[in-house]
């Protein structure tokens, strides 16, 4: 007699499923464990920066020179010597980095030339900062006799920017339809009226917001500055763009390295300064970018 | 007749309009001659007083000391130290929180994960040496008593975190760019998602993951004021992570902030020392260039 039994699920598949589960739950906790601790470590570096340093900013702090004694000291001339170097950088790097993306995204045909150029551009992007601190010491410090001055400072950090601007200018060109290009062609203008009149306006809300974020890199990086020079103690201002500055990431690192715990206070209240720059910068950015993005309907 | 000189003019205004955007565009080539021969000619000069060949065999590095030697060695050595413990962390942590967001998280998390982890790109990199010197090594000394002050353990910990935000967000969007047909024939066949994603996505995305830890390792390998102010400045020949070493962007910094006259040869040091800097970091950038263009033109064909 044939007794018909239901087929058994087979024990192998149970455990083969098991285990996927178990592979799966693995993964997903230690990706988590990864967020988690990377979200950690941005917060530990914001507490303990705050803790040691929000006490120390005063108005005092905000307006006195550097100084041997600690509680004396201030970031008058680092703070005036970022912004006059983070203006005079914008200055330097947006036309170049305009033009050279209206170039490449308007005009250039597909040849050897425009490849190269974005490749070299490609690979700018990737060199260490402190690469160009050492293009701008022989370059602008020495050959073009600029000393080690403010304007010798936005000249390398524009030059280092400059791809970055370069690669957000042309994406804020490409977002703009082809149809407005051939309206304005369809009309008689020339191409260099279509983009002026028309392309670029469209596109410099993307271009600015690509800039600042740009040069909010920019002056957050210390080391290209320290290559060329800029001072660790400057009890003046800058009046003129050839004059010796510091700026706050230098005045920062400086006070780091000093042994007494008073001069750390003061390294942290510098950086919470610097870190509120930023974020002012980035809000800006971040506001352009919604106030003006465009949704095209075509 | 005056329409034809409007004309002619405009004409012209175009041409000049032309060579100055074409001259804007040339800055970036210029940038890359100006660097090769900045850093040649004065890298020329030290090797003219000092042989290639001492450059690369001598065990040390004391240009600055009455006794000179001048082997790369030590510098080259606790770069790759601290860049190596950073790269330990920053790669697998990278690709599985990439790994994630892209197949696993949801829309929501993706878009309020994303910027947070892009908030550590952001953050200047004095803050990271701040950071690492005076609270990272402290926590660290409790459990490692022999911990020195300045070494590469605690500046490569928090390197990882800095170069993570590169490595997560390239490898991210290569996972995201893996074509869906791809997927759908591995669940089709009966793969589970983790299958999928392991067996299928992950491979096909293989060479721009590489190239996105290859463009975190270039740029582990060129941070400056993190390992300036963390790892110390004693140029030392060890693998010993727990020892203060220097690496060659903080001799470039040592250097700069000192009184080294122009032109001298200890001068003419942080020129070899940027070179050679420059020349590994260009064959990492050139290799993760060449394999991320590779992988777009892989799945170009299936979009």
């Amino acid at each position: 007699m044939e007794v018909v039994t239901a087929p058994k699920v087979e024990p192998e598949a149970v455990r083969r499923r098991r285990r996927e589960v178990l592979m799966e739950w693995l993964f997903l906790v230690s990706a988590w464990v990864a967020l988690l601790l990377t979200i950690s470590i941005l917060l530990a570096i914001l507490g303990k920066l705050f803790a040691d340093g929000l006490t120390r900013i005063n108005w005092q702090f905000l307006t006195s020179f550097p100084s041997r004694r600690p509680e004396e000291a201030g970031i008058f001339s680092a703070w005036v010597g970022t912004l006059y170097v983070m203006f005079l950088t914008a200055a330097i790097a947006l036309p170049l980095g305009i033009g050279a993306a209206i170039y490449l995204e308007e005009f250039a045909s597909r040849h050897w030339f425009t490849r190269l150029v974005e490749l070299n551009i490609n690979n700018l992007a990737g060199i260490p900062a402190i690469i160009y601190g050492l293009l701008g010491l022989q370059v602008f410090v020495r050959w073009f006799r600029m000393g080690e001055s403010v304007l010798a400072g936005a000249c390398t950090l524009a030059i280092m920017s400059l791809p970055v601007i370069i690669v957000a200018s042309r994406e804020a060109l490409r977002a703009v339809p082809v149809s407005i290009r051939e309206a304005a062609l369809a009309l008689g203008a020339t191409r260099w009226q279509t983009v002026r009149d028309h392309v670029l306006p469209l596109a410099i809300p993307g271009i600015l917001t690509g800039t600042i974020l740009a040069l909010s890199r920019a002056i957050g990086e210390a080391a290209p500055l320290v290559t060329i020079g800029a001072l660790t103690f400057v009890a003046f201002l800058p009046k003129s763009p050839l004059d010796p500055f510091t700026v706050l990431p230098i005045q920062a690192y400086n006070w780091v390295s000093r042994p007494q715990p008073e001069f750390h206070r003061n390294a942290a209240a510098a950086l919470i300064v610097l870190l509120a720059l930023l974020l002012l910068m980035n809000s800006i950015a971040i506001y352009l970018r919604n106030r003006y993005q465009q949704r095209w309907r075509i | 007749m005056k329409a034809s000189r409007a004309a002619r003019w405009a004409h012209w205004q175009e041409r000049l309009i032309l060579v100055l955007l074409f001259a804007s565009a040339s800055v970036s080539v210029v940038t890359t001659l100006a660097i090769a021969i900045s850093l040649g000619v004065e890298a020329i000069g030290f090797f003219r007083e000092v042989p290639l060949i001492r450059f690369l065999t001598e065990r040390e590095w004391t240009p600055l000391f009455a006794i000179k030697k001048f082997g790369i060695l030590p510098l080259v050595c606790g770069t790759f130290l601290i860049a190596g413990i950073a790269m330990v962390l920053a790669v697998p942590m990278g690709v599985l929180i990439a790994t994630y967001l892209a197949e696993y998280a949801s829309e929501r998390v993706r878009r309020v994960l994303k910027p947070v982890i892009e908030v550590l790109a952001g953050i200047p990199s004095v803050l990271y040496g701040y950071f690492a010197l005076l609270f990272v090594t402290p926590l660290l000394q409790k459990f490692i008593p022999s911990l020195s002050g300045f070494n590469a353990l605690s500046p490569g910990i928090v390197l990882a975190f800095m170069v993570l935000p590169t490595i997560a967000s390239i490898s991210e969007d290569i996972i995201y760019a893996v074509p869906q047909s791809i997927r759908e024939a591995s669940l089709a066949l009966g793969a589970t998602k983790l299958q999928t994603t392991f067996r299928a996505v992950l491979p096909a995305a293989g060479s721009g993951i590489i190239a996105a830890c290859l463009l975190g390792f270039s740029r582990a390998i060129g941070e400056t004021m993190l390992v300036t102010i963390a790892a110390g400045q004693m140029p030392n020949l060890t693998l010993n992570p727990l020892e203060p070493v220097e690496t060659m962007t903080a001799y470039i910094v040592q250097v700069s902030l000192g009184d080294v006259p122009h032109g001298s040869l200890e001068y003419r040091t942080i020129f070899a020392v940027g070179l050679t800097l420059f020349l590994i970091t260009l064959i990492f950038n050139l290799f993760g260039l060449f394999l991320r263009e590779r992988f777009i033109r892989t799945f170009q064909r299936f979009a």
